[in-house]
């Protein structure tokens, strides 16, 4: 959406009857995140268990690294049979991949797409760019640290890796989601201010919702 | 106690048992999908970390009043299908609340979940939802057509509206079932049944690698559970719904689950070996020669 979308006018209808449309108020739904404390006990342990082995993956590709994803689809990896499926939409989705560079515009609707899903959220990082920019880190149209801008939740390593450490990778996410520390919805509506300078730092034309859902 | 209450404890034991029979289904045929790809698949029990998965979720948003009672809707569409039919012939308990003129009622509320969806999707106010939910409806009218020619069919041969009455008549071994005394009516159901079930090659309207995912885009959390509950019971219900009209229906549960079973396998086997159809493309094919089949039946037994 360009600036002009976003702002206030008044449409007419077929009968000339004006329509004052607020597409920010429309569109979006604004607010802070709010914190969600995890239930006590057994409860919350059942639910992470079913959380770890139900890892519905946001089919978004960023970088190299998304054509690393596809063979676990496929007949050699298959990581379905871990439990992990990929979803079109990101309010369905649990896990958000980004894989490999993030260019200042991708940044942006990954940033939308992440602040859609449901917490509790989860995000893999793949790749040195990712963690520090790797063979970009002084490029003018990238980001070096994930982690400024979400919350990231495990870190493959690799230029690229292949998708055996990607599976690795995921069982990693697995182990941290049922030992109740994958957390990162609640740590990023923590530093919700924090995440928001950081991003508001790299995307020089802000035109959404400081926090659209 | 009332009959009024034994009846409706039955009626929830028949959901449940349903219900888990229909996840049970999904994940079986999900794997059988799978090992036809030469893949291992998902684990059988897949489907039921879902939606407690779904369940658990912590938030959830809102677009209006309509988004909330869609899933509603639905999962009110496939209970209804269920419930108003004969489960177990013969058995007054889990003939649950059929009636007299149930076969009527089913076939509303065959549509009746999808127009409960596409108001509820309209309000998520995604474009893929409506895009999706046009489709879908487009599809549903198409092979609509089909299935009440040959339910008229079945209706006229044997008299009678009731379902229990059907399945009473065709008991006493395989050459009473519809499907040999009615081969017409019995083709025309069972290419119906194809896009009833929702796979391929009609399976583009929900289908998740497609752009849009169809009415479900926005729905999330517990209202996807709903969804997926939905999704279990409606197909399930409607296998015993062909399995009543055209294959002697059953008088416990070990017949129905091996009926529903073989009959689910049909359109699981016409899924794997055929790709998908465009929604045009399927609409095509079900007003040329299904709705031909279903035509001659209804004029078979007129004649
Ligand atoms: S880490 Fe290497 S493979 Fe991955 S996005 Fe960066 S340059 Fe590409």
């Amino acid at each position: 959406m360009s600036k002009e979308h976003t702002e206030k006018r008044i449409v007419y209808s077929p009968d000339g009857e004006p329509i004052e449309i607020d597409p920010i108020k429309d569109y979006f739904e604004g607010g802070r995140p709010e914190i969600r404390n995890p239930r006590n006990g057994i409860i919350e342990k059942f639910a992470n268990w079913a959380r770890s082995e139900s890892l519905w993956i946001l089919g978004f590709g960023t970088g190299c690294g998304a054509i690393e994803m596809r063979p676990l689809m496929t007949p050699r990896f298959d990581a379905y049979r871990f439990g992990y499926q990929w979803r079109p939409t990101p309010r369905q989705s649990s896990v958000f991949v980004i894989s490999g560079y993030l260019s200042v515009k991708t940044l942006k609707r990954v940033i939308r797409s992440y602040e859609q899903m449901q917490n509790p959220k989860f995000v893999v990082a793949l790749g040195s760019c990712t963690i520090n920019g790797g063979m970009y880190y002084d490029s003018y149209n990238t980001i070096n640290r994930l982690d400024h801008y979400l919350p990231v939740d495990v870190y493959i390593t690799g230029c690229m890796p292949r998708p055996e450490a990607l599976l690795a990778g995921f069982d990693h996410l697995k182990r941290k989601i049922k030992e109740g520390r994958g957390e990162g919805a609640n740590k990023y509506a923590e530093n919700f201010d924090w995440y928001k300078a950081n991003q508001k730092k790299i995307i020089k034309d802000w035109d959404i919702p400081d926090y659209n859902w | 106690m009332d009959t009024i209450w034994i009846k409706l404890l039955f009626s929830l034991l028949t959901i449940f048992i349903v219900l888990n029979y229909g996840l049970l289904l999904q994940g079986v045929v999900r794997k059988i999908g799978a090992r036809v790809g030469r893949r291992y698949g998902i684990r059988w029990y897949q489907p039921w970390i879902d939606i407690i998965k779904n369940y658990a979720k912590r938030t959830k948003i809102t677009h209006g009043i309509m988004y909330y009672i869609a899933p509603a809707f639905r999962l009110t569409g496939g209970i209804g299908l269920l419930l108003f039919m004969p489960v177990i012939y013969g058995t007054d308990m889990f003939s649950n609340f059929s009636f007299t003129g149930d076969l009527l009622l089913l076939l509303y509320f065959q549509f009746f979940g999808v127009l409960g969806m596409a108001l509820g999707a309209a309000e998520g106010g995604h474009p893929y939802s409506a895009m999706g939910v046009s489709r879908g409806l487009a599809q549903v009218t198409a092979y609509e057509l089909t299935l009440t020619l040959g339910i008229i069919a079945i209706a006229v041969q044997y008299q009678t509206l009731s379902i229990t009455e059907i399945v009473a008549a065709q008991q006493g071994g395989i050459a009473n079932w519809t499907i040999i005394t009615n081969p017409l009516a019995g083709i025309a159901l069972m290419l119906a049944f194809l896009a009833a079930m929702g796979r391929s090659p009609f399976d583009v309207v929900i289908a998740p690698q497609e752009i849009p995912i169809g009415p479900p885009t926005e729905f999330h959390s517990g209202l996807l559970g709903v969804l997926q509950l939905n999704r279990a019971i409606f197909p399930a219900a409607k296998l015993i719904l062909f399995m009543n009209l055209l294959f002697g229906g059953a008088t416990d549960w070990g017949t129905l689950i091996i009926k529903t079973f073989l009959i689910y396998m049909w359109s699981v086997f016409v899924g794997v070996a055929f790709p998908r159809f465009r929604v045009d493309q399927s609409i095509r094919w079900y007003l040329f020669i299904p709705l031909i089949i279903g035509v001659l039946a209804v004029l078979f037994m007129k004649f």
